[in-house]
């Protein structure tokens, strides 16, 4: 047996033969041609051509998989009309070049282009460039298109996969996506979910062609790749993917299921986002609400600080997606491992002990109160709840609910419509599980970051991979601070909930019902999951 | 000539698909439509130096049109950057 890892997109695992997909790799080769006009019209023809391919596969696709997949190749269509690309072909045409070859310097320059801008999308963008370039080129040297030729279903095995190719692939012999290259927000990954398909990217792995025809297994939980495995193990993973498949199709019978044990004990069962389209996949988990709204994306991947207007506007669309259901949104939390150079912040030894969070905001109030502007405006539009992130003392949360009672005040007297917004902070800090008592009588909720709560109470560096073993999530510690917090914030009449990895841990469910946790904030993918856990008990 | 300023809402920027539908738009007339932003700028009816132009959320471009339908022109642009953008 031959194994390898990968990263996993998809939570799941497919066993059948395997496909090796080779591409039909045409190598360029530079030529004179004698007559110039006539290769540009052999050029004109084949992009002709291509928008006719182009136009069908747009149409293909958009009746398979729906417009967001097909508007690639209206996208690619354009680029072939597109009057600096063709310039950039005919520049080389009218020196008397190859068709072929004039295609491929014109894909290069551009394709370069985008990999150099500074921004992870449009990097992406340069594999459209070359997946349009290549049609073309294969046009003009009359290479067949790629496809799969099977009659059973395969689980196809590539280098990696451009959009054209895996739209191309019939889904129904399809059972997994294993690519040597490719990152998880690849068209291959981004289909492969779309799809429910089992996907391995970036394996690495150098076997190729020779695995065509074997026997191979795609377990996603562990993100590895067999292939050849002996019996045992191939009956023991037979029998965990009708595992799966039966899970899958229990936990789909769970939704619009209350979240209760057989005893009758309830618990609010909400969900992670972390920008605003997120809040579809929530709903579509059938989550009780947002417990976590991470606004950190707004202020990510840009060069200067998003307007109360812009922000405003991210937020009033989840409230107003989540309709009556709660949204707990948590206000910036930068600095620690998430750098943004225009916050200007210094190289500081430890950063996960430093200027980060609600520190940065309240000393930089400027920032703090265009964000809560925007929050108190938007929550005109839905059941808004506002979080603090990483307090450590009483005077803090005063401190943060004075601005807070200036902000409203200025808001009202400019005219702006708002509603009641429940107050509350994050215990991440053990100081403030330790001192959850006095800081219950300030709040009207507490949720548990237990991703940052367990690094600073085991003074484990969360980043640090040789540490793994020693975080332990379970450890009595960060149990009983979780349960002291609970316990001081029932004490004042208000709930608690936990939003960090942990809640979505089954195996302390039980553990987290007996303290009297109220509400558990997980990935949306783990809603049902949990959902599950809590009503088998 | 006339002209607008908009700052840009879309949480992608100018990415490929507005992209795509800012060329059409564009072409629908005779004027010249220039883009600009990010300290760069390019002709609105050619997809790829729009898209080069790396337009993120919060940024603010301007539109500047001149031609013999500036007027309409002007006006659909305007609609449509508020639409998609």
């Amino acid at each position: 047996m031959e194994k390898y890892t990968g990263k996993s997109v998809l939570k799941g695992i497919a066993i059948g033969r395997i496909y090796w997909y080779r591409k039909q790799d045409y190598q360029v080769v530079k030529t004179e041609v004698p007559d110039k006009e006539a290769e540009k019209r052999r050029f004109a023809e084949a992009v002709e051509t291509a928008q006719a391919q182009l136009v069908s596969l747009y149409e293909e696709t958009l009746a398979r998989v729906g417009e967001d997949h097909a508007m690639i190749f209206d996208i690619h269509k354009m680029m072939l009309e597109d009057d600096d690309y063709l310039d950039a072909v005919n520049e080389v045409l009218e020196e008397g070049f190859n068709a072929e070859y004039a295609v491929e310097t014109a894909q290069d320059q551009f394709a370069e282009m985008f990999a150099s801008m500074d921004d992870e999308y449009m990097k992406a963008r340069a594999a459209d460039i070359k997946d349009v370039s290549r049609r073309v080129i294969r046009i003009l040297a009359g290479v067949p298109e790629d496809g799969i030729l099977t009659d059973e279903p395969v689980i196809v095995v590539a280098d990696d996969l451009t959009p054209s190719e895996t739209v191309k692939m019939d889904k129904n012999k399809i059972l997994a996506f294993v690519t040597v290259r490719g990152s998880s927000n690849s068209h291959t990954a981004i289909l492969a979910r779309s799809m429910n398909l089992p996907a391995l990217v970036n394996t690495g792995m150098t076997a190729g062609e020779e695995l065509n025809g074997k026997i191979g297994v795609v377990d996603g939980f562990q993100g590895e790749f067999l292939v050849e495995p002996e019996q045992e193990l191939l009956d023991e993973m037979i029998h965990r993917k009708n595992q799966w498949v039966a899970d899958l199709e229990a936990l789909e019978q769970l939704k619009g299921k209350d979240n209760i044990t057989g005893d009758g004990r309830r618990i609010d069962i909400f969900a992670n986002i972390g920008k605003v389209e997120d809040a579809d996949g929530a709903l579509a988990a059938d989550a009780g609400g947002i417990g976590l709204f991470r606004s950190e994306f707004l202020y990510l991947g840009r060069e200067n600080f998003p307007t109360e207007e812009e922000q405003f506007l991210s937020y009033k669309a989840v409230l107003e997606k989540m309709g009556d259901k709660k949204v707990v949104i948590r206000t910036l939390d930068i600095g620690a491992d998430k750098k943004v150079d225009y916050f200007a912040l210094e190289e500081e030894e430890n950063p996960a002990l430093g200027y980060r969070a609600i520190r940065i905001c309240l000393d930089r109030p400027e920032i703090f109160i265009t964000q809560l502007r925007a929050l108190f405006r938007a929550s005109a539009y839905g059941r808004a709840a506002i979080m603090f992130p990483m307090v450590v003392s009483v005077a803090e949360v005063r401190r943060i609910k004075e601005i807070v009672n200036q902000v409203k005040e200025e808001l009202s007297t400019e005219g702006h419509p708002m509603k009641d917004v429940e107050l509350g902070i994050m215990i991440e800090t053990p100081a403030a599980a330790l001192i959850s008592d006095e800081l219950a009588k300030e709040v009207d909720f507490f949720s548990i970051g237990t991703n940052d709560l367990t690094q600073y109470t085991l003074a484990v560096d969360r980043q640090n991979q040789k540490l793994e073993s020693t975080c332990d999530t379970h450890h009595p510690a960060i149990l009983k601070l979780i349960e002291m917090t609970v316990k001081n914030a029932h004490k004042e009449g208000i709930w608690a909930g936990i939003c960090g990895e942990l809640a979505a841990d089954t195996d302390l469910t039980e553990t987290f019902l007996a303290m009297g946790v109220d509400e558990l904030s997980v990935s949306a993918s783990s809603v049902l999951k949990v959902r599950k856990a809590v009503r088998d008990l | 000539m006339k002209e607008f300023q908009f700052t840009i809402n879309d949480p992608v920027g100018i990415h490929a698909r507005p992209a795509g539908l800012l060329v059409k738009k564009a072409a629908e007339f005779q004027s010249k439509i220039t883009i600009s932003g990010n300290g760069k700028s390019a002709d609105a009816k050619k997809l790829i130096k729009l898209m080069s132009l790396g337009i993120k959320q919060g940024m603010e471009i301007s539109c500047q049109i001149e031609g013999e339908d500036e007027e309409t022109a002007c006006e659909a642009m305007l609609n449509f950057f508020k639409e998609n953008l």
